[in-house]
């Protein structure tokens, strides 16, 4: 049965690999639709059965993969607790996703159709079997799947350079990443001789206090966080993320947004036991995390594609996870992950029915006046602004805020610097998704300006009533092919729109905080996947007070006081902390909205007075920091110029080649030396012969006399 | 009167041997070169008869006649080589022909 979950996805990818030229495209496009969905039933089957807080895993081996001395290593899926969060959030959004690829690809051709399903489905097979997988190697197969899917994708329109260029660069970016993970992975299989996710997190358990291990924990955590942060795109491996943005839009939702950049988080969240074991490198994936989180949203309060503010915005939010991974909350991450994940989605849909509807239009500053005509796309964008703006009562305002009160309790000796940053950022959050909202929606339509000769902030002012239809003309004398005022969704892309928005408003309430009333039911749900999961480990791990003699069993770090089952003698202290804390986040969501209504929308002319006054912020903002140049000037230039002064004109050309050459020149010369001695007169020949004879002969003669 | 000893043999086959000798690099003509071959067969063959006649044995003469058969062989093969040559260059000098050189 478990096996059926990845196997659906995985037989949709080669039907439409192997025969997509000949599908039509609702044939090939409902099949990769009814994969994703049979994937779903059987997902959501399979979690009803472990629903219970004390239910055991489900478990299926398929066979034994590798078996080498003390190495062992079954291909094995679990599903529990954790893995029934990301499952279900792979197949029903990535299911909602593929029905609105139908409407969104649909200008492709028959065979460019069919194979950008079979890339989907084919990602979502290795999404699932990452998540599913029950040891590292397994989750590793899924997580180099996922990076293969991605490139593909990214690089799916690949006679686009600018295309081609990013896949390349997600694909590099993501092995430095890679190779973090390996080496993290062989360190835990030589330290705990094992790599089955439970009975590592029982043998770091158990093992912890011993000497020396600590610092061994500290190190492959340390190398699996480098791997997370190549996958979710934090610092420093984020650089790839916003380059990936040249995928289709639906691509960009389901893997640069919604499941494939949580595969970091995820993994930590797999790996609770082991990261609570080591609180160096906590406090390094919160430092880093928090500090993406900022980096990324003032990023993207600047930039004007469209797509690219989102993918700022994703890092940002990620960066928002692995703070609540770094400071124990590893319930609150993953609460977070499946949020973002429904508002996340829909914010890229929406972005990409606004791309469709203007014809492939991704300039914000280009837009304008879309609510007119675009009202389900308005409005369901809007629901997903407010929820990743933390708008109280919708989704993202649950999860963001529970991350913000487990950093403002956690025992992190930065916990006020870490919290502070991260409401900052929360204020920079709802500020760059309205500034969004307000410039891709409301105000007057601009003009598709071809190329940004004109300056960003004068174009909107001069607009009045009659632009519309100097637009269109404008259109028109260009032959841009959308002169007609842009269309809504149709259905097939409306429909996914609007269920996404539900879910961005319900999907909060099963984390609903006792501080509301609420009986946070995803952290209890949680819980048993972050603790050491099989039942001896437990055991051990509550008996190990009572036996003072065998310290082992002890839990040295406590992961979460709210975990622990001393949390009610504190807990009326902090429902007035966390009410208070709620209080604060909510103003600062309304006053990030309301600074990017008076900047946006109410007074355009402030913006550009702040652009002129604030100049040099302003260009590094727009510039990304110019870590991209950063990145290319320390390391792409080094290794271009290592590579062709060193390798290339050095070893290669002058080296080896030199090698070779050197020893034909060698011969050559000896050769026009020993030439001179055959001068081709038979005679000469003749002569030496007779010589040679002559001596041979003498020389023996010799010998005979002496004797 | 010294009676003939194989020694005398011996000496008249080195000398014969070293005129055919001298005339194949002496001289300049391909013919003439032949010819100074054939009388270095001669004087192996003298060799091999007095020295056979010496020990009392009739291989020397068995090998003698074996080398007339080839002398006369090579003699037609050569002949007809050297005919060969001249209707390609004009010339019998052996020094004309340096093909064999790189």
């Amino acid at each position: 049965m478990l096996l059926l979950i990845p196997l659906f996805p995985l037989v949709g990818f080669v039907v439409n690999a192997c025969l997509g030229r000949r599908l039509t495209k609702s044939i090939s496009g409902g099949l990769a639709c009814a994969a994703m969905i049979a994937s779903f039933a059987v997902s959501a089957l399979l979690v009803s059965r472990i629903l219970g807080h004390d239910a055991a895993p489900l478990e299926f081996t398929l066979f034994e993969w590798m078996t080498s001395g003390t190495l062992h290593v079954p291909f094995t899926l679990r599903l529990d607790h954790l893995a029934a969060v990301m499952i279900l959030v792979v197949t029903g959004i990535g299911s909602l996703i593929h029905i609105y690829s139908t409407g969104y690809m649909h200008e492709e051709s028959d065979s460019e159709y069919a194979r950008y399903f079979s890339y989907l489905n084919l990602f979502a097979s290795f999404m699932l079997i990452l998540v599913l997988g029950a040891n590292f190697p397994v989750m590793f197969v899924g997580w180099e799947g996922v990076g293969l899917c991605s490139y593909l994708l990214i690089g799916f329109w690949f006679r686009k350079q600018s295309a081609a260029d990013a896949g390349k660069k997600a694909f590099v970016v993501n092995r430095v990443g890679d190779f973090g993970f390996v080496l993290g992975m062989l360190l835990i299989f030589a330290t705990f001789g094992t790599l089955d996710f439970q009975l590592v997190a029982a043998a770091a358990d158990t093992r912890a206090i011993e000497h020396g291990a600590i610092g061994v924990i500290t190190a492959a955590t340390l190398l699996l966080f480098l791997g997370a942060t190549g996958k979710s795109a934090q610092i420093p491996l984020y650089v790839w993320l916003p380059d990936a943005m040249e995928g289709p839009t639906p691509v960009s939702a389901l893997i640069h947004a919604a499941t494939m950049v949580t595969a970091g988080v995820y993994m930590i969240g797999r790996n609770a036991v082991l990261f609570s074991h080591a609180p160096i490198t906590l406090s390094m994936v919160a430092a880093i995390g928090v500090a993406t989180a900022l980096m990324a949203g003032t990023i993207g309060l600047v930039q004007n594609d469209i797509k690219r503010v989102l993918a700022y915005s994703t890092v940002s939010q990620l960066g928002y996870m692995f703070l609540a991974m770094g400071v124990g909350a590893f319930a609150a991450g993953i609460f977070h992950l499946y949020t973002h994940a429904f508002f996340k989605a829909l914010l890229f849909l929406g972005s990409g029915a606004v791309i469709h509807a203007l014809a492939g239009e991704q300039d914000l500053r280009n837009m304008g006046g879309l609510k007119k005509y675009l009202p389900v796309t308005y409005w369901t964008f809007l629901i997903g602004a407010l929820a990743i703006a933390g708008v109280p009562l919708l989704s993202g305002f649950f999860s963001k805020d529970e991350i913000l009160f487990k950093t403002f309790t956690a025992t992190n000796p930065n916990r006020l610097l870490l919290w502070g940053i991260g409401m900052v950022t929360s204020l920079l959050t709802a500020t760059y998704m309205f500034r969004l909202v307000f410039l891709a929606f409301h105000g007057e339509r601009r003009v598709t300006a071809h190329g940004s000769a004109h300056p960003e902030e004068e174009e909107p002012v001069a607009q009045t009533g009659h632009a519309q239809a100097a637009a269109v003309a404008h259109h028109d004398s260009h032959g841009h092919g959308h002169a007609h005022a842009p269309h809504d969704a149709p259905p097939s892309m409306a429909i996914p729109l609007i269920v996404l928005a539900i879910g961005s408003v319900v999907a909060g309430y099963v984390g609903v905080p006792h501080a509301l009333g609420g009986s946070n039911r995803i952290e209890q749900f949680l819980e048993p996947s972050f603790e050491v999961s099989d039942g001896r480990g437990r055991l051990e791990a509550a008996g190990g007070g009572a036996q003072s003699s065998e310290p082992a069993g002890v839990r040295p770090v406590a992961l979460q006081e709210s975990h622990a089952p001393d949390a009610t003698e504190s807990s009326h202290d902090n429902t007035s902390t966390e009410l208070m804390l709620m209080a604060l986040s909510s103003g600062v969501a309304l006053a990030g909205i309301g600074i990017a209504w008076y900047f946006w929308l109410r007074n355009r002319e402030a913006v550009a007075a702040m652009t002129a006054r604030f100049h040099g912020p302003y260009t590094v903002l727009l510039h990304k920091y110019y870590v991209d140049e950063l990145y290319d000037a320390a390391i792409v230039q080094p290794i271009k110029l290592l590579s062709t002064g060193g390798l290339w004109k050095g070893a290669d050309a002058g080296l080896i080649d030199g090698a070779v050459n050197g020893v034909g020149q060698t011969v050559r010369a000896t050769s026009g030396v020993l030439r001179r001695a055959q001068t081709g007169s038979v005679r000469t020949y003749a002569a030496s012969l007779f010589l040679g004879v002559v001596l041979i002969l003498g020389w023996y003669l010799l010998k005979t006399l002496r004797t | 009167m010294v009676p003939l000893t194989v020694n005398h043999y011996l000496a008249l086959s080195g000398v014969l041997f070293a005129i055919g000798t001298a005339g194949v690099f002496l001289r300049r003509n391909l013919i003439t070169v032949l010819l100074s071959i054939e009388i270095m067969l001669n004087a192996v063959n003298l060799t091999f008869v007095a020295v056979g006649r010496y020990r009392g044995s009739v291989d020397g003469q068995i090998i003698t006649f074996f080398v007339m058969t080839v002398a006369a062989a090579e003699a037609a093969v050569g002949l007809a080589l050297i005919i060969a040559l001249f209707r390609h260059r004009e010339t019998l000098s052996p020094d004309a022909f340096t093909a064999l050189k790189w």
